[in-house]
């Protein structure tokens, strides 16, 4: 039960909302959060716990996967690498052909020049960093500030640390209806629950990740966010036998594609209980949840063409997961216009672990009257001309 | 339980032969034979054995004809299999 009255209401406790809750409580703010399910049940336990830099082109998104990664790292410090389990690993990406090797030059140099730590490999080089990689490689590029963490964990530890600062964290609560003045300023919600069914607040924050779109309806501020669909492949627990994280050159075009059908480009990584994560697809199929042989074969394949060890490996399961993404593959962070005082940190695709942390950051920074970092209007909630032309 | 007909034959644990019952799984026989566990977790090396017995907790795990991570509660035991103690993750070779 409340006995204060929050300053910010945050929906959704996935990794953004307890990035916000902690970035909020830290910085002094009385935080509530509502969850209509569980922590971490929705968006943020579908995918891997990517924090990258190496997956973007320059410009705003890889500024703020610049500023996040650097917040992680103090996160990691702040709360112990363990409570994360945040492996400052590195990424390696592979170009198969010499094309593709000589377009991943490139796009290394266009990131060097944005701030990105990037060395070119030859096949040598790759060998030395990953020495199970399958052997007709063309060359590659290393990518030391790409990291990682175990999602559902994080996100556990964040609130934690917010509630220990103070802030209320009402699970199993769902929002109904937002409250707002004669002046259509947000003043609060109204949620399910016996115990909390009214809180006011000045601010509230969508950070409901898939089902954003959903909840910045019901506030009467549309945004075009659906769901792309991502499978992830689960073997039996190894060895150290991938050392970093690891993907082909392909996966970065296939992160700025628009286009519908089925897209795969593997990306592998261990994880510290032993596990190898085998990712990563794309599909526009709205929240259907079926699970799909033809995309499990492919990724499979596609993991056994890059370490061929693969080939004699059980997997344990599969999994997936929905990512939030608008039709121009930018999140939405920062204050809507349309409703003064409810602000969205919503719609960062399969980012949303990575970016995170600079999200928090920057909308901590906002509500505490506290100049940004960082220039939101890249990402500002009111960009969209037309938020009902998105394909289903 | 023992069925009435069924063929018997044996398979083997580190080594030493285990009598199974046609139809058995590697854990029913295992257990049949007195043993508790077959496996030694990763992390502390403590000893495991059958939790679930239907395949979802992955706790039974045991190296079986050289393959390691066979749930010993699915697999059917068959005439001759060698079963052997699984160290951790059972695939200590393949490190870098």
């Amino acid at each position: 039960m409340s006995t204060t009255t929050p300053d910010v209401i945050v929906i959704g406790a996935g990794i953004v909302g307890a990035s916000c809750a902690h970035a909020l409580a830290a910085a002094g703010m009385r935080v509530a959060v509502v969850e209509r399910g569980g922590i971490a049940a929705g968006t943020t336990s579908g995918g891997e716990g990517n924090i990258l830099v190496s997956d973007k082109e320059p410009g705003p998104e890889l500024e703020l996967a610049l500023l996040s990664a650097r917040l992680w790292r103090g996160l990691a410090e702040d709360l112990g690498e363990a409570s994360l389990e945040y492996e400052p690993k590195g990424g390696v990406v592979v170009a198969r052909s010499a094309d593709t090797a000589a377009a991943l030059a490139s796009l290394a140099t266009h990131q060097r020049a944005a701030g990105v730590l990037v060395d070119d490999l030859d096949a040598d080089g790759l060998f030395g960093l990953e020495p199970n990689l399958a052997r007709d490689v063309s060359g590659g590029a290393w990518y030391p500030q790409d990291a990682q963490v175990q999602p559902m964990l994080a996100t556990a530890s964040l609130l934690r640390r917010a509630r220990s600062n103070g802030a209320e964290v009402h699970a199993g609560t769902a929002v109904t209806a937002f409250v707002r003045d004669s002046g259509g300023e947000m003043t609060g919600v109204r949620t399910d629950s016996g115990a909390v069914p009214k809180l006011s607040a000045p601010w509230v924050i969508n950070a409901a990740g898939t089902w954003a779109g959903e909840v910045a309806a019901l506030a009467g501020t549309p945004l075009p966010i659906l769901p792309r669909r991502g499978f992830i492949l689960v073997t039996e627990p190894l060895p150290r036998v991938v050392r970093h994280k690891v993907y082909t050159a392909e996966y970065v075009a296939n992160v700025a594609s628009s286009d519908a059908d089925l897209q795969t480009s593997v990306v592998i990584e261990g994880t510290r209980g032993g596990t190898v994560l085998i990712g990563a697809s794309r599909e526009r199929v709205g929240f259907d949840r079926t699970m799909s042989l033809e995309v499990i074969r492919r990724l499979a394949a596609q993991a056994i063409g890059l370490f061929p060890f693969l080939a004699d490996v059980s997997l344990l399961r599969t999994y997936l997961g929905f990512r939030p993404y608008c039709p121009d593959h930018l999140p939405v962070i920062g204050e809507d216009p349309r409703a003064p005082g409810l602000i969205h940190a919503c719609g960062h695709e399969g980012a949303g672990i990575g970016l995170a942390a600079a999200t928090a950051h920057l909308l901590a920074q906002h509500v505490t009257g506290r100049p940004a970092d960082l220039d939101l209007a890249p990402f500002r909630p009111d960009r969209f001309a037309d938020v009902t032309a998105v394909p289903a | 339980m023992t069925g009435v007909g069924r063929a018997r034959f044996a398979i083997t644990f580190d080594g030493e032969e285990i009598p199974v019952e046609e139809g058995q799984t590697i854990a029913a026989a295992l257990i049949a034979s007195g043993r508790r566990s077959w496996r030694t977790t990763r992390g502390s090396g403590a000893p495991r054995g059958v939790f679930c017995g239907i395949g979802v907790c992955f706790d039974c795990l045991a190296t079986v004809n050289g393959r390691p991570n066979v749930r010993a509660c699915l697999a059917t035991a068959r005439p001759g299999d060698a079963v052997t103690m699984q160290d951790g993750t059972g695939h200590a070779d393949d490190a870098v």
